[in-house]
């Protein structure tokens, strides 16, 4: 049954108001709450562990599939394996996502392994929402531990936003791309963390073939003495293109490490890594001062536009 | 009307205190376009500073009319009616043309229409720049010209614009000075804009030369233009030298 602080977290996590139309598997405290195949998409649950399988078909195009995962009980604790098999020539979009709403002193934890599996000269278009609160009087942890695996096919190209802004206590995200020839990844990274928050994101990029590219685009925001650590990899063992960018804004007492590291094994790679870390500008908060935006409105204005 | 009484501003160096501006004093009236001239390091930029609450002087009162904001903060006295547009705008990540035009007019919806009039008149196409971020990828020219848009939307009783010519091209320029011209000729705003440049000081209804902290001359452009322009050896004894041979 979906009450209203599932019906509020799955909103927030996958914009889904009311059912969701297409395929979509809704999971709720380790347990399926909906599920619906459509005649493209096929979702079943796997046999030998916790998880689904998503299977697409060959020039599926225009199509959306929603998995959000929910979980409202304290204590719930799972690991859950998630394979996408899409095929060649599709277009599609997979909205993933997990809300915890923690109404007790224990730690509630979703560990996923999204596997991707995409045909040649398909399109994915993966975003992944994360958010966590706390009920009244509650102050049991929030953790979520992603690790995504996407094996790109020729000419293939995936497109994957990630947002966690506040609410979760502690997060380690593993990502690994493997391109073949032609495909192309664009990475978008949207993170804040808040007090004693904690979180770790760890890539890897492989460009295999000639013409890969990849593009990260990191943008995180660390407040309090909350603590973020990045680790993009992009690997070039073919002629190439990769780009690493990670901007973080620090605030109060928090820590921020930040660590591209591009690897070239073949002299056509052309591999460039950036990383600034650096608090609000000065002038930034004056210029929207004399807007009219109060101190504090100025800021909230700043960190959601480097967020959007 | 805007009034500055004694307005004094120091800073302390290792050196031992160093006068910025000296006992300031001036009125301007409403609708007038004033232009703020000088040398360089002669305190215009600061005087522009403290009426806009940027900078605190260490001495003095600044009436807005007729209410003392000297102790307002920034926030207060743009919510009063005062804009100022910087010289060297700062750039922000992940917020667009659109979303600046939007805080600036203050409102939750703007119409496609009316940031179009606004970057008309700085000379940017709207449907080129509306959705782009105002960050590194825009020129210093775009930066600066979007600022001066931002201070249009702003439609406030006070505009204060610190050297708006600097960076921009020629082309740009000229239809920046009809936008200011325009302003002053509907009566709008009052303007107070620093400049060197003779397009806008000829548009000025008063000249205010600020050079060594103080307020070095004042009057109408036919009687300070000359004299600004008779005085380009700026009292550099080399220079006066090489005139007298």
């Amino acid at each position: 049954m979906i009450n209203e602080i599932d019906a509020k977290l799955l909103e927030k996590i996958a914009d889904l108001t009311g059912k969701p139309v297409g395929a979509f598997n809704i999971r709720k405290d380790s347990g399926c709450e909906a599920r619906q195949s459509t005649e493209h998409i096929e979702i079943t649950s796997k046999t030998d562990k916790e998880g689904i399988e998503i299977r697409i078909k060959d020039g599926t195009k225009g199509e959306v599939c929603h998995i959000p995962v929910i979980i409202s009980k304290s204590g719930v604790s799972e690991m859950v394996y998630n394979d996408f098999f899409i095929g060649d020539d599709c277009d599609v979009e997979i909205v993933a996502g997990c809300g915890i709403h923690n109404t007790g002193c224990n730690e509630s934890r979703h560990d996923g392994v999204h596997t991707f599996y995409i045909g040649k000269n398909s399109r994915v278009h993966y975003a992944e929402k994360h958010y966590g609160e706390n009920g009244e009087k509650a102050d049991g942890k929030n953790v979520m531990n992603p690790q995504t695996v996407v094996y790109l096919g020729e000419n293939s190209t995936i497109q994957m936003d990630t947002v966690q802004i506040r609410g979760i206590d502690s997060t380690k995200r593993m990502t690994r791309f493997v391109c073949e020839a032609g495909s192309e990844v664009v990475v978008t990274e949207r993170l804040l963390t808040h007090g004693q928050q904690e979180a770790v994101s760890e890539m890897e990029i492989e460009l295999n073939g000639a013409d890969a590219k990849s593009r990260v685009i990191s943008r995180s925001v660390a407040q309090d003495q909350s603590q973020q650590l990045f680790y993009p990899r992009v690997v070039g063992n073919a002629a190439c293109f990769g780009h690493v960018q990670c901007d973080s804004i620090i605030m109060g007492d928090a820590r921020i490490r930040s660590i591209p590291e591009i690897a070239a094994n073949h002299p056509d790679a052309q591999l460039v890594h950036e990383a600034a870390i650096g608090k609000i500008a000065g002038d930034q908060l004056l210029k929207l001062e004399t807007l009219g935006l109060t101190a504090e409105e100025a800021e909230d204005t700043i960190l959601k536009g480097f967020l959007a | 009307m805007l009034e500055l009484k004694h307005i004094h501003y120091s800073v302390t160096t290792p050196e031992g205190v160093l006068d910025i501006l000296k006992d300031i004093n001036l009125v301007i009236d409403d609708h007038k376009l004033i232009v703020f001239t000088g040398p360089n390091g002669g305190g215009k930029t600061t005087l522009a500073k403290i009426i806009m609450g940027l900078v605190q002087p260490t001495g003095g009162q600044i009436l807005f009319n007729g209410q003392d904001v000297t102790n307002l903060s920034i926030t207060e006295r743009a919510k009063l009616g005062i804009s100022y547009g910087f010289q060297q705008p700062p750039r922000f990540k992940g917020i667009t043309v659109h979303d600046l035009l939007l805080l600036s007019a203050g409102e939750e919806k703007l119409s496609k229409d009316r940031c179009c009039q606004y970057l008309t008149k700085v000379g940017l196409c709207a449907n080129d720049y509306l959705d782009r971020e105002v960050d590194v990828s825009l020129s210093g020219g775009e930066v600066k010209r979007i600022e001066i848009a931002t201070i249009l939307a702003r439609n406030s009783q006070l505009m204060i614009f610190d050297e708006p010519e600097a960076g921009i091209d020629l082309w740009s320029f000229a239809r920046l000075t009809e936008t200011f011209e325009q302003i002053h000729r509907q009566q709008d705003a009052t303007m107070i804009i620093i400049s060197h440049q003779e397009r806008i000081i000829q548009l000025a209804d008063e000249i205010v030369v600020v050079a060594g902290g103080q307020v070095a001359n004042r009057g109408t452009t036919e009687e300070i233009f000359p004299l600004i322009l008779a005085n380009t050896l700026g009292g550099c004894p080399v220079l006066q030298k090489e005139e007298s041979k």
